[in-house]
């Protein structure tokens, strides 16, 4: 009695007791400090998302345009009103199947010889040698291709046109048997850029591929080593399985980066507007070095016209990471790094 | 036997505490087992393969060279190395049994894979160093530009030190204006989150797709012909920064996010605010890393050609100006005068790509020094 007493007197002569006001929302410095980073976020969104949207814009007058003759048209004469990418498109695959088709292989081996084979020490030493050789311009690459693969290169595409010529993706309009050979045949080609795209790219897959061999669950290897297999053996049972997913993933993630190349492939091609798929013959056209050759003289029309294709390599682009994304975030496990 | 026999005597007298004398006279201890070492090569697996190198090398110089017109030397390489592994597979299977044999073939397999990737990197490096030689040592490549040379005159004049200062502006201004975009957007995507930050990484990663090229046609679009500049390294920059800005705040997140939640959590445990803890804790934590995925986020701007060749202009003089007027800069410079067919201009292309090569080769470096852990430094 005498206590609730106390308790009426308390309340009495102040305020009611009332739940103190809790909230997430910040004060003081921290306001400022979300403030400040989120209309950094906004800016840098609006800046990315923006071109996307421009290029999405600029893409419309010139679809209603040139209707769906953009995607089948093989010529891009814009003085005679014929404009399409279907050649640069099919030239842009190509270049990229013959890099890819160089890299994955290389890509794998590299990636399988540093996470397996390498001796401890220089293991390290060859990861960065691998994000070295990703960090190399382009441009270099451009120059090493033209300049040291071409007649190297030129050789090999002669020898497969004589050997393997009669399947048609190795055929080359030449006589690969004539006592004089016409090495101008050879030069140029989707071949030759193919392979100077390859050491781009090469990179980027391999450093994927080991990142993902190099978390192959330990116990899962020396249950297979306990079960007698040989280091292949463990490679093929255990971390290829394993790795699946980051094999694909950076295969996809090496082609998206090779479908954009561009500054290598305008140094080794001539440029040529053929739907043909012949690799190893001179001339072919890419979407990059066609606005590449293309923006100088462009009309306003003809500008638009070069945004789209550069909007479709986009997209195009966008979808393949996109996938080797998803495919390689899903192969991982979800272990953290936390403390 | 003398010590034995005292300790023996003395320990009969008197049971008192007693020091060990190891037994010099007994049977010496057995050394134990040398580890079987697994995993290494042992000296028949050596002899069996430097054998079928050396056999191979000899049967792929008698195809390329005497029986049929193989003779290139990138066909013979790869001619002696498919020989290699056949031979392989046949001396093997001649002493082991079947798993030994796949083991043996898939590891000179992927040891070949790996060495040729070391070989094109080797190649491409000494080949443009190589190149550039005849042009390297001449001071004056370094100290002058190109203005009033002509495609005759010798190395000894002109230089690409415009290109350089071209470069270092362009460079400059794109990281100056991509930084703090790229970090504070990379801030608010690990440290704030919700969902407009998951929309902010879903663009930003979309846009690591864009092209450089078409980030090029963009500013060239937008920059050049919408709002009317004229060609210059400003523009130039801008190109660069739209292209880097997406890669370096996509970088930095990954780095941001690998830092340990637990530092957040006892940095907020201790009373400390998020502006604090993102300024004490998180930056400081992960400044390696950012440094690291800055610096080669510039490596990558530094050498890419397409935007610059899209929006600059080439000069043949030093501008400082980076508003005004065109400016040149190394990747142009060694694309333009590579195509200009020049044999001279050709070697100072081939020099410029050198400078370029290293530049990058010593921002690597520094990325490399900076990433390593503190103790070790």
């Amino acid at each position: 009695m005498n206590g609730t007493q106390v308790v009426a007197d308390r309340t009495a002569d102040s305020a009611p007791d009332v739940p103190r006001p809790i909230s997430r929302k910040p004060t003081g410095a921290d306001r400022i400090f979300v403030l400040g980073t989120r209309s950094v976020g906004a800016s840098v969104l609006a800046v990315t998302g923006g071109i996307a949207v421009f290029l999405a814009v600029q893409a419309v007058p010139t679809i209603k345009h040139y209707g769906l003759s953009f995607f089948t048209e093989n010529r891009w004469a814009p003085d005679q009103g014929q404009v399409g990418i279907a050649g640069a498109l099919l030239g842009t695959f190509t270049v990229a199947f013959v890099a890819m088709s160089f890299a994955f292989p290389l890509a794998l081996t590299t990636a399988l010889y540093i996470s397996e084979y390498a001796p401890g020490r220089i293991k390290s030493f060859l990861v960065s040698m691998v994000d070295l050789m990703a960090a190399v311009p382009s441009i270099i690459y451009g120059l090493w291709g033209a300049y040291l693969m071409q007649p190297l290169a030129g050789d090999l595409a002669r020898w497969l046109n004589a050997y393997l010529g009669w399947m048609p993706w190795f055929h080359v309009n030449s006589d690969p048997h004539a006592a004089q050979w016409q090495a101008l045949q050879y030069s140029s080609s989707a071949f030759i850029a193919g392979i100077a795209v390859a050491m781009m790219v090469l990179p980027m897959a391999a450093a994927v591929m080991r990142e993902v061999f190099s978390q192959t669950p330990i116990g899962e290897r020396e249950g297979a080593l306990a079960l007698g297999a040989t280091r292949w053996g463990v490679i093929r049972s255990v971390v290829l399985p394993f790795g699946k997913g980051g094999v694909i993933g950076g295969t996809m993630l090496g082609m998206g980066r090779a479908l954009g190349e561009t500054i290598a492939v305008l140094l080794i091609i001539s440029p040529s507007f053929d739907l043909k798929f012949r690799p190893l013959e001179i001339g072919t056209e890419t979407v990059s070095a066609l606005i590449a050759g293309r923006f100088a003289e462009a009309s306003s029309v003809q500008l638009r016209a070069l945004l789209t294709a550069g909007f479709v390599l986009f997209l195009i682009t966008l979808v393949i990471n996109t996938f080797a994304a998803m495919v390689v975030s899903r192969s991982r496990s979800g272990a953290g790094t936390d403390l | 036997m003398t010590t034995t026999t005292t300790h023996v005597a003395a320990q009969g007298n008197a049971p008192a505490p007693r020091t060990f004398v190891r037994q010099l006279d007994a049977a010496p201890p057995v050394r134990p087992v040398d580890r079987v070492r697994t995993g290494s090569s042992t000296a028949t697996d050596r002899i069996v393969g430097i054998g079928s190198a050396v056999a191979a090398i000899a049967l792929g110089w008698v195809i390329c060279f005497q029986l049929l017109p193989w003779g290139s030397p990138l066909g013979f390489v790869l001619v002696t190395f498919v020989l290699y592994l056949l031979i392989v597979t046949v001396t093997t299977t001649a002493i082991s049994p079947g798993p030994a044999v796949a083991d043996r073939v898939a590891a000179a397999a992927i040891t070949g894979g790996a060495a040729a990737v070391g070989i094109a990197l080797a190649s491409t490096i000494v080949f443009i160093f190589v190149r550039a030689a005849p042009a390297l040592p001449h001071l004056n490549m370094y100290t002058q530009d190109m203005a009033g040379v002509g495609p005759r005159d010798p190395l000894t004049k002109g230089g690409f030190f415009h290109a350089i200062v071209g470069t270092l502006i362009e460079i400059g201004i794109a990281v100056a204006v991509t930084v703090p975009l790229a970090l504070g957007a990379a801030v608010y995507m690990t440290e704030v989150g919700g969902g407009f930050a998951r929309l902010i990484r879903t663009v930003v990663e979309a846009m690591t797709a864009l092209p450089s090229i078409v980030a090029g046609l963009f500013i060239y679009t937008v920059l050049l012909l919408g709002l009317g500049l004229p060609r210059s390294g400003f523009a130039a920059a801008m190109a660069l920064s739209v292209m880097m800005l997406p890669i370096i705040a996509r970088a930095a997140e990954v780095v941001l996010r690998v830092v340990p939640g637990g530092l957040r959590e006892a940095s907020l445990a201790l009373g400390a605010s998020r502006w604090r803890t993102v300024w004490s804790v998180v930056l400081p934590t992960a400044r390696p890393g950012l440094a690291t995925a800055l610096i080669l986020g510039v490596a990558r701007g530094i050498g890419e050609t397409s935007p610059v060749l899209l929006t600059s202009g080439a000069t043949t003089f030093l501008v400082i100006n980076p508003f005004e007027v065109q400016m040149n800069s190394l990747p142009l410079f060694v694309f333009s005068t590579v195509r200009s067919g020049e044999t001279l201009f050709i070697q100072r292309g081939f020099a410029a790509a050198a400078m370029l090569l290293a530049l990058v080769l010593g921002l690597f470096a520094l990325a490399r020094f900076l990433a390593r852990p503190r103790g070790r430094r």
